[in-house]
């Protein structure tokens, strides 16, 4: 049992910024918006978060502030895209690049710096202590497939990613609902990336999410657009990491660096395995997905 | 207040004039940074896109680190153009890094004039083999390339790193992870006296006009421009997609390749464990403010190469971080989004 549970926390710390990022990506796309720059909100969050907590803010502050970042780049985003009516793939790089840039500028003084993390509280005489970011993250899920599947806001919300004309038609606030959509993919990343820097790692170094906001983005498709396939998929990924934390433990003489490339090409793996099977996708996929609308058009 | 209304056709003018209102907007935004980082701006300015250009030296870097930024935003470019979203240029750069470096290595000592070609080749190789695991995911199974071409630009440096820590370290480097040393007749030799520029610049602005012919002649240059523009008309002409994906990659492979190539033969002269500071995600914004075009590529490629080096200066000269250079890059793609606005709608105002 006591062999167990490293492996076990290992697993679960891992697939928590990933079930963060993934469900706040899940409800911007149901809603019919692609925002590929997950990674640099969830960058922008990170570096907020660790320069509020670092500067004696403290964990919880830190977290709100990871939260506010988030959603403040992801507003930007909203923004050109829903105003401007920009390309949303070129938006979305735009702001996985900005937000390596911004958050090293910001980060700079910060660099190495080292956070005590988040001391977990115990349920039960006998358990480990639970983080709270991990139990948030099953929390997280819960409110994500209760409002898409069984609230009237989540059935809106998924009828403007399928066909935002007709919403549009109905007298449905197309862009404010995006716009919500947007900001809270936006939160969620955010506070992904205040997990890893304040709880996780917990120190600040450029570049921290070293792309788990690209994994999460793989992760909704892996989850064909399903809250709970999601949630299994980032646990398969927390999985991966077992192998490059304990493998050595396990007796594996691989090279440390290879080790690293696994969560990687396991991304590529799964994404190929899923794609195969392209009917799953086309089904699934919210119908107005990555489309510029336009109320005159 | 003002509404957007789609114009019968996109703008031409408005499509060549968003890149100088990007840059307009950026400086601005750049003029309130220096401000709150306590610099007068003006001063800032000089530092950041004047002194790096001061004498034939300066003049050298700035168009030896163009050189790299063009040869992706080039292959960029051309896959854009088809819809093929291939973002890990730079992972392509740094594998035909690790393949001419390794042609290097193993011959050392060898004073061929042709290990050079033959590098140069690994190189372009290197890129376009980064670049056909994407393709071949993407023909067979449908799989994003988006995602794809990402994730194998992390894993590259990861393997570069073990050759450099690994089989590939110097034995008398101290530890350090270092290959050695290229020999003579692995580096390529400066085109003038007193600058590190290499030949690879004009190899680069040859390539551009390729691409131009390309794109302006060729009919799979065309049919790869409808591929892009109207999908459906491609299909229905019986234009393959397959090929286009393949073409796409490939050259985008191996031009970033060909990039790898001219860092470690040029510039660097050995194998480091970072071979790029960023320049195959830059070129993604290089290929964008250069409108696709490959003439743009260039002057956009020259911009970029300004931004890296006047971060340098600032970070010398006023003790700027050199993140800063970053913050300018993201900024300048995220402005040219916004001004390209006006290329396919127009500003009315509404009663």
């Amino acid at each position: 049992m006591n062999d167990w549970l490293p492996i076990l926390a290992t697993t679960l710390a891992a697939a928590t910024p990933l079930i963060f990022a993934g469900l706040g990506e899940l409800v911007t796309e149901r809603a019919g918006v692609l925002n590929l720059g997950v990674e640099g909100m969830m960058l922008i969050g990170a570096v907020s978060a660790f320069a509020v907590a670092s500067s004696g803010g403290g964990l919880l502050l830190g977290t709100l502030a990871g939260i506010g970042a988030g959603m403040a780049a992801s507003a930007l985003f909203a923004l050109l895209v829903l105003h401007c009516l920009a390309n949303q793939m070129a938006t979305g790089l735009a702001l996985a690049l900005f937000g390596v840039g911004l958050s090293a500028f910001i980060g700079r003084d910060y660099v190495s710096h080292v956070l005590d993390g988040v001391s977990g509280y115990t349920l039960l005489d006998g358990l480990p202590p639970l983080d709270p970011f991990i139990v948030g993250s099953l929390g997280l899920f819960a409110l994500v497939q209760w409002f898409l599947y069984r609230s009237r806001g989540g059935l809106v919300l998924r009828a403007v990613g399928e066909s935002p004309s007709t919403a549009h038609a109905l007298g449905y606030p197309v862009r404010l609902i995006r716009w919500a959509a947007i900001l809270f993919g936006g939160a969620c990343s955010g506070l992904a990336g205040a997990y890893l820097a304040t709880d996780y790692t917990p120190m600040w170094v450029e570049g921290l999410s070293a792309g788990r906001g690209w994994i999460a983005l793989a992760l909704v498709v892996f989850a064909t657009w399903k809250p709970a396939r999601l949630l299994a998929g980032a646990y398969l990924f927390g999985g991966v990491t077992i192998l490059q934390f304990h493998g050595q433990a396990l007796g594996l003489a691989v090279p440390s660096q290879f080790m690293s490339m696994l969560p990687y090409l396991a991304t590529i793996v799964v994404l190929t395995l899923i794609s195969r099977r392209g009917h799953a996708i086309r089904l699934n996929a919210p119908a107005s997905l990555g489309q510029v609308w336009h109320p005159d058009s | 207040m003002f509404r957007l209304e789609a114009r019968p056709a996109p703008s031409t003018l408005a499509r060549w004039l968003a890149p100088l209102g990007a840059l307009l907007l950026t400086l601005l935004l750049a003029a309130v940074l220096f401000a709150q980082l306590g610099q007068s701006p003006l001063h800032a300015f000089a530092v950041f896109f004047l002194r790096p250009l001061d004498g034939l030296y300066g003049i050298g870097e700035w168009l030896l680190k163009a050189t790299p930024l063009m040869l992706c935003g080039l292959g960029l470019a051309l896959g854009f153009r088809a819809s093929v979203w291939n973002i890990g240029a730079e992972g392509q750069l740094t594998v035909g890094a690790i393949a001419a470096g390794g042609l290097a290595i193993h011959f050392d000592g060898s004073d061929s004039a042709w290990l050079l070609p033959a590098m140069a080749g690994a190189g372009v190789l290197g890129g376009m083999l980064w670049a056909a695991i994407p393709a071949l995911l993407r023909t067979r199974w449908q799989t994003n390339e988006i995602l794809t071409t990402l994730m194998l630009a992390y894993v590259a440096p990861l393997l570069l790193a073990w050759l450099v820590n690994g089989p590939w370290r110097d034995p008398a480097g101290f530890n350090f992870p270092q290959s050695i040393q290229f020999g003579e007749s692995a580096l390529l030799a400066p085109l003038l006296a007193g600058t590190r520029l290499t030949v690879a610049f004009p190899l680069a602005l040859g390539l551009a006009v390729l691409c131009w012919l390309f794109l302006r002649h060729a009919y799979l240059g065309f049919q790869m421009n409808i591929a892009g523009q109207a999908p459906a008309a491609a299909r229905y002409a019986g234009y393959s997609p397959a090929r286009t994906v393949w073409v796409a990659l490939l050259v985008g492979g191996g031009c970033a390749g060909l990039a790898g190539f001219a860092e470690v033969a040029g510039p660097l002269g050995q194998l480091l464990p970072s071979v790029s500071p960023g320049y195959g995600f830059a070129a993604i914004i290089v290929a964008f403010v250069g409108r696709l075009h490959p003439l743009g590529v260039v002057l956009a490629s020259l911009l970029l190469s300004l931004l890296y080096l006047g971060g340098e200066s600032a970070q010398m000269e006023l003790g700027l971080p050199a993140s800063i250079t970053g913050l300018f890059q993201g900024a300048l793609l995220f402005a040219l989004l916004a001004c390209d606005t006006l290329v396919h709608y127009r500003l009315r105002r509404s009663r």
